[in-house]
């Protein structure tokens, strides 16, 4: 297929073919891996890159095709048989035991648990040996809940090289690191390679993808769509093979920004979990204009979001809407003072699986729109969801249905129904296009153009900085629960932003503040 | 093996299921009875007879159905808040208690008024004494399943003191029973000679007022929305706290009126053996409604005429009577079975 030559490939997946119903989520999909190569597997959420992961671990099996390790055929459906044959994954979601040590994690299932003692020392000095020769900095003896989400990462890593991985397969490992965490773990990488393994990272970041890899395969709608060797290709190329059709960010006019419409003054919110709260955050939302929220997940944003969506009150600091103080705060309120609010999480928190479409439309205003004297108006609701369901062309079979059977961008097109049918003042958007497919993604920001041009003003919150310095005029960064200051769009590159996210950039500010 | 999920399942799964469910413990059932000697057929058919074959004994079903509606409306409308109320046996007892206190010369009224008095009464013992489990749930989170479930203890013990003591029958001959309800406190008989008492065409307006507050009311559709998803609830501004405590006044008043009608209206006097676990029954009948108000008279029904018929059952062939009870709890695992297998199929790989 390819310039590359693979005589003797270290893993060959052949032919294939995975069906889930009438969906087809991996067609004939044949590539090679050789020794000490990095290949990037390209695609969009939803390309079809977990399930073909997943057949090459065996939790599912494929419909037809082949796995080979080393020469090696992979019986199919058999979990242990890629890590027997030496095939290690770092999942985006880490499966560590956070109540564990390094060490502790990392021999969990790699020694027999009968025997009568666990070899602690000789595993530690294997670990401690393995740190070194990979650059991957952390102590065997500190508890996983303690460490960072980059080290629990390099943990992750330290698991497959110690179960001796020949090939290391990375799904999305930079989603949760900083621009500095990320060239630490590049660096790593090219280490392993170096020492002759071979690497399967899965992506969709192309300046990534060019930055480590030697050779792109791009995946769509389940189909392996193009193969290119990194140094004879380039973003654009890469972009426009992997959504099909030249991406084309939403034309912003320049901002009118108006009055503040919200404003938080030295505010401070109570900590969520392990995540931190707001601490002394000033944050002004204009009218007319988007402000970016930037920063790696669980610093602090779910605070900020769940202050704005009325789940949370203030600790201390001064919390304004349209000029006057809040005192009583809840969902009901926040919605009552015209914010919109676009939840993280969809599926759980925006909408009810089992309701059909109609119920989930008057979530948030049957007690005022949809009612008299507590009965249910369900003629006004059903005719209100089918003109939703019009506007916003979300496609589903009629009001009637579950929302649970929705793809996850026409659920996200009935919940910005939902929200901006009134008209809102403010509009709090918190990943709002995490897992849409590319057509969504541009449906989602031009709403939230058009609302901002329509006088709104928008919060915008994304781990994707290439979203947040596409559409915001204004950026914060988070970090540790703290606001940077506000920038303007366009002065900053993504490296400055990238120092603030790390939580350097706020030393001497604070005190400024 | 595993199961898959099922986005959609089609109405012919969803009504084939629970049919077969039933198919499956009729068939159980034979063979038990057959273990215990009896020719199956007999065995069913005399079940059968039992339950429905005189007006006498179809009459004896629907009275022995009508606590059951209540219980099981009761828990219907606890599960599905995701309230797990387990307390409907005390608060069942609840209500019986302020009917043996003010139905038995206490309140000298004329029969509607009385009855009016005491309904309300012991429906709103019956709520209290779930508001306390709901409120350390909401408050503190404590678990509804142990509070409500060991309140359950407690409150029997409770009875048992007031029948040997403050409720005893000066006339009962030493036996812890109050004394009888006076003959306004009674619930009338629905047709004259026939021994069918009113309480009956309560349950049946009951399971049809919660239908309706279910599908027509904001707090129907707040109730829904909290068991659904409480998290997505909250977030989009409905009050989760005050719909749980909401949903166990209503919960506990309902479990309640079992105790009001059977003392007020087949019993006519308190006594510690007032219910042979209703308020438990109640969960399976709950259960095999799939917590669906008006299919809760119809499984109140089905499960009445199990042990109403296994009883004549038992007196005409000599199979114990123990069956109904397996065949109740046969007909939960094969109903929860079916409900799994409507939602999931299973892969083999």
């Amino acid at each position: 297929m390819s310039g590359v030559e693979s005589a003797h490939p270290v893993l060959r997946l052949q032919n294939i073919t995975k069906r889930f119903g009438s969906v087809t989520a991996n067609e004939a999909v044949t590539f090679d891996l050789a020794k000490g190569e990095v290949i990037a597997l390209l695609g969009e959420n939803g390309a079809g890159k977990t399930t073909l992961m997943n057949i090459l671990f065996g939790q599912y099996t494929a419909d037809e095709g082949t796995v080979t390790v080393f020469g090696n055929l992979l019986p199919p459906g058999n979990p242990r048989a890629a890590l027997d044959a030496g095939v290690g994954m770092v999942h985006q979601h880490f499966t560590l035991a956070e109540n564990l040590t390094v060490w502790e994690n990392i021999v969990l299932g790699a020694q027999p648990l009968h025997a009568p003692r666990l070899r602690a020392g000789a595993a530690k000095a294997k670990i401690r040996a393995l740190s070194e020769e990979f650059q991957l900095k952390v102590d065997p003896d500190a508890k996983i809940g303690a460490l960072t989400v980059g080290e629990r990462q390099r943990v992750e890593i330290l698991k497959a090289l110690y179960r001796d991985a020949r090939i290391l397969i990375l799904d999305e490992p930079t989603a949760v690191l900083t621009p500095q965490e990320t060239d630490a773990l590049f660096a790593t990488l090219r280490t392993a390679i170096d020492l002759g393994l071979s690497i399967v990272f899965i992506s969709h970041k192309l300046h990534e993808v060019m930055a480590i890899s030697n050779r792109v395969l791009v995946l769509r709608h389940g189909k392996l769509v193009a193969e290119r060797a990194t140094l004879d290709t380039d973003r654009a190329e890469l972009s426009a093979l992997m959504v099909g059709a030249e991406t084309s960010a939403p034309d912003l006019a320049p901002a009118t920004p108006g009055a503040a419409l919200l404003t938080l003054c030295d505010l401070s919110t109570p900590s969520i979990g392990t995540a931190p709260g707001l601490r002394h955050a000033n944050l002004a939302l204009r009218a007319g204009q988007i402000t970016g929220l930037a920063g790696v997940s669980g610093n602090g944003q779910a605070a900020l979001s769940d202050l704005i969506s009325g789940l949370v009150t203030p600790q201390s600091g001064q919390f304004e809407i349209a000029g006057n103080t809040v005192t009583t705060w809840s969902p009901r309120n926040a919605i009552g003072q015209g914010i919109a609010r676009i939840p993280e999480d969809r599926h759980k928190t925006g909408t009810i699986a089992d309701f059909d479409l109609t119920e989930n439309t008057i979530l948030e205003t049957y007690a005022t729109q949809f009612s008299k004297r507590g009965w249910m108006n369900w003629r006004k609701a059903k005719a209100h969801a089918e003109s939703l369901i019009e506007t916003y062309d979300v496609r589903c079979s009629g009001p009637d249905a579950r929302i649970r059977l929705l793809s996850g961008g026409n659920m996200q097109k009935l919940i910005l129904g939902r929200v901006l049918e009134n008209a809102p003042r403010i509009i709090l958007a918190n990943q709002p296009v995490r897992g849409l497919d590319i057509g969504a993604v541009n449906y989602v920001h031009g709403r939230l153009a058009a609302a901002r041009d329509a006088g709104a003003a928008v919060l915008l919150i994304s781990e994707d900085l290439d979203e947040i310095m596409r559409l915001s005029d204004v950026i914060h960064v988070i970090s540790d629960g703290r606001l940077s200051p506000e920038f303007v769009r366009g002065t900053m590159q993504p490296e400055q932003l990238g120092v603030w996210m790390a939580g350097d950039g706020f030393e001497g500010h604070d005190h400024a503040a | 093996m595993r199961l898959e999920p099922i986005a959609n399942p089609s109405l012919a799964r969803r009504l084939t299921l629970p049919a077969l469910a039933i198919v499956a413990t009729i068939l159980i059932a034979s063979l038990l009875a057959m273990i215990a000697g009896g020719n199956p057929m007999a065995v069913l058919g005399q079940i059968l007879i039992g339950a429905f074959g005189s007006k006498f004994a179809l009459l004896e079903t629907l009275n022995r159905a009508t606590p059951l509606i209540f219980t099981g409306l009761a828990i219907a409308v606890a599960f599905r808040a995701k309230l797990w109320n387990i307390g409907a046996e005390a608060q069942l007892y609840a209500g019986a208690v302020v009917v043996a206190v003010l139905g038995t010369g206490a309140l000298q009224l004329p029969a509607p008024a009385l009855l009016t008095i005491m309904a309300l009464a012991a429906m709103m013992a019956g709520a209290f004494l779930l508001l306390v489990p709901a409120l350390l749930k909401t408050r503190l989170g404590v678990d509804e399943v142990v509070t409500t479930l060991l309140f359950n203890f407690i409150f029997l013990l409770f009875v048992s003191y007031l029948l040997e003591g403050p409720l005893k029958d000066p006339m009962g001959m030493g036996w812890p029973k109050s004394a009888r309800l006076i003959p306004e406190a009674r619930l009338p008989r629905i047709v004259d000679g026939l021994r069918l008492h009113w309480g009956f065409a309560i349950a049946l307006i009951a399971a049809i007022i919660v239908w309706v507050v279910d599908a027509k009311t904001t707090l129907g559709f707040e109730m829904r929305a909290v068991g659904q998803n409480a998290e997505a609830a909250r977030f989009a501004g409905i009050p989760v706290t005050k719909v749980i405590l909401k949903t166990a006044l209503l919960s506990g008043g309902l479990a309640a009126l079992a105790g009001f009608s059977e003392v007020a209206g087949l019993k006519g006097s308190l006594t510690l053996d007032l219910s042979p676990g209703f308020g438990y029954t109640g969960i399976v009948v709950a259960m095999l409604a799939l917590l669906h108000p008006l299919g809760v008279v119809v499984a109140a029904l089905f499960v009445a005429a199990i042990f109403v018929g296994a009883d004549s059952m038992s007196r005409a062939i000599g199979v114990p009577s123990y069956l109904a009870d397996i065949m109740l709890a046969t007909a939960l695992l094969c109903m929860v079975l079916a409900i799994l297998l409507t939602k999931f199929r299973v892969r083999r790989d």
